[in-house]
């Protein structure tokens, strides 16, 4: 793959409701960067995340402009197949996720439209829920695991397609202590570019090095995570905030 | 709570019937409510031969009786109707016990009692020793339509999600000190379910994005694996093709 893993160019956006959500985004991801997309509720990170794999925007035959290049290449819509591989996008809910009878049939579903069948299937499916740490699970219907493990397979559902560029919508939301922890050493385990939305800022220092601070609509701020969460001007003017007693100067940041 | 609707109505056993693939059992199901429905009501011991098929078939799949026995009560309001039959139907009277009843009303009623508990029981023993996900399979390699395989696999996957839902706002309303009367509840259960189609659809809606962003192009891909043997549609059937034999002979003999 040459250039970077995500180039994102001017890119404007409103919703057929008329509802404009992005007001000329830019910025560009390099490959194997951990990157956290920061920003208040209603500042457009959902609605950014949607145009990386070709679901909202001019490619999917909304509205809006700009450019968006995966991996060196342009969004076009003959390759939307190809960017949604390439580009695995994990929801807020995994019930929205996991939407077939088991678990494998689920992490199948991806692969399964790519193309592979049979024993390489198998494999795929295999090797993704290995990575997540759900194997023993494979045949049990997804509303029989708990919250934390739904959220796994939902990570491994993204896996299986093998993507360069794994992207999480609030990955650490309704999870418990240990599923978060949990989740977050399988993330920081995986070989790929990664872009993280989250209002869990000890995750974001936790994971990523760089983050992307968005509101209304548009970048603000781009820098270390840490630098980032240091700014207690810039945190306050964007509705965002520290946990109580935490200290991202006291803290190791990512091990990379 | 989102355990109890768990794997259906599965009762997890090893029996040769739970081995089957589903598509034989599917079609033995068909055929042999075919053969019973299609018995002269007048025939009984056609009915008493098709009762020790399906008491062996129970025993077969290995399945506590108890559970049979609880599981029949889906039958209920067609039992009422049964019940109600003799005292309604029209025709020559006979006495029993003093009673003056339809004497056509009376076998109307065996008619109903006995085909239906028949092919309740049938459809009992599939679906309890068939997974819905194998259910779903089969229902794929018998040629059903992919979108209505589609709609019932989602239909299995969210019943218990919008169950817990719906189980959330009953708490969220009695919370808040709700306490209508019979009328007034079933008015908040009739707002809930408005609320609950809304947001069900939008949930509808999300589940589309999360497919499209896995490659869904309109087509669902394939449950099954294998098809099934010859010598298992032989094994799965015997027992449906006994009853059409008997339903055959019957028929000969009530000419």
């Amino acid at each position: 793959m040459s250039g970077p893993s995500i180039h994102v160019e001017r890119l404007v956006f409103a919703y057929p409701d008329g509802r404009q959500a992005l007001y000329g985004v830019d910025f560009t991801i390099q490959r194997g960067e951990r990157v956290a997309l920061l920003g208040p509720n209603g500042a457009g990170k959902t609605t950014l995340v949607l145009h990386l794999n070709g679901i909202l925007g001019s490619v999917a035959g909304g509205s809006g402009s700009g450019r968006i290049q995966i991996g060196g290449s342009d969004l076009h819509r003959e390759h939307l197949p190809e960017v949604r591989r390439k580009v695995g996008l994990v929801f807020q809910d995994p019930d929205d996720q996991l939407f077939m009878p088991t678990v494998r049939d689920d992490v199948a579903f991806g692969p399964a439209n790519l193309g592979l069948r049979g024993s390489e299937l198998e494999d795929r499916v295999q090797e993704a829920l290995v990575q997540v740490g759900m194997q023993d699970h494979a045949d049990i219907a997804p509303h029989h695991l708990s919250y934390g493990q739904r959220r796994r397979v939902a990570v491994a559902t993204v896996l299986a397609m093998r993507p360069e560029v794994l992207v999480l919508d609030e990955p650490s939301s309704n999870l418990d202590p240990a599923s978060r922890r949990e989740l977050a050493d399988i993330l920081s385990g995986l070989d790929v570019t990664l872009l993280m939305i989250t209002h869990d800022l000890p995750y974001a220092l936790q994971l990523c090095e760089r983050s992307l601070l968005m509101d209304a609509g548009r970048i603000v701020a781009d820098g270390e995570t840490r630098d980032l969460l240091g700014d207690a001007e810039l945190m306050a003017a964007h509705r965002l905030e520290l946990p109580y007693g935490f200290d991202p100067l006291s803290v190791p940041g990512p091990e990379r | 709570m989102s355990g109890s609707a768990g794997d259906g109505l599965l009762v997890v056993v090893d029996s040769r019937i739970h081995r089957l693939p589903a598509q034989v059992k599917i079609v033995a199901l068909f055929v042999f409510v075919l053969a019973v429905v299609s018995t002269p009501a007048g025939v009984f011991w056609a009915f008493a031969l098709y009762a020790v098929l399906l008491a062996a078939c129970v025993a077969l799949a290995k399945l506590p009786v108890a559970t049979v026995m609880r599981r029949l009560a889906v039958e209920t309001p067609f039992l009422v109707f049964a019940l109600v039959l003799p005292f309604v139907a029209t025709g020559p009277q006979i006495d029993v016990l003093g009673v003056s009843v339809s004497e056509s009303g009376i076998l109307g009623s065996w008619n109903v009692l006995a085909k239906g508990t028949l092919g309740v029981v049938a459809a009992i023993v599939l679906s309890a020793s068939t997974a819905p996900r194998e259910l779903l399979a089969g229902l794929e390699r018998l040629r059903l339509p992919s979108t209505l395989v589609a709609i019932l696999s989602f239909m299995i996957r969210y019943l218990s999600v919008v169950s817990d839902d719906l189980h959330r706002m009953r708490i969220a309303r009695e919370s808040r000190g709700y306490a209508g009367g019979r009328a007034g509840h079933l008015k908040a259960v009739a707002g809930g379910v408005g609320a609950l189609f809304v947001r069900s659809f939008e949930r509808g809606e999300r589940v589309h994005l999360a497919m499209q962003s896995r490659g869904y192009t309109g087509r669902m891909p394939q449950l099954a694996t294998s098809g099934a043997a010859r010598n298992q549609w032989l094994e799965g059937l015997t027992i449906s093709l006994l009853a059409v034999l008997i339903a055959v002979t019957a028929r000969v003999a009530s000419l």
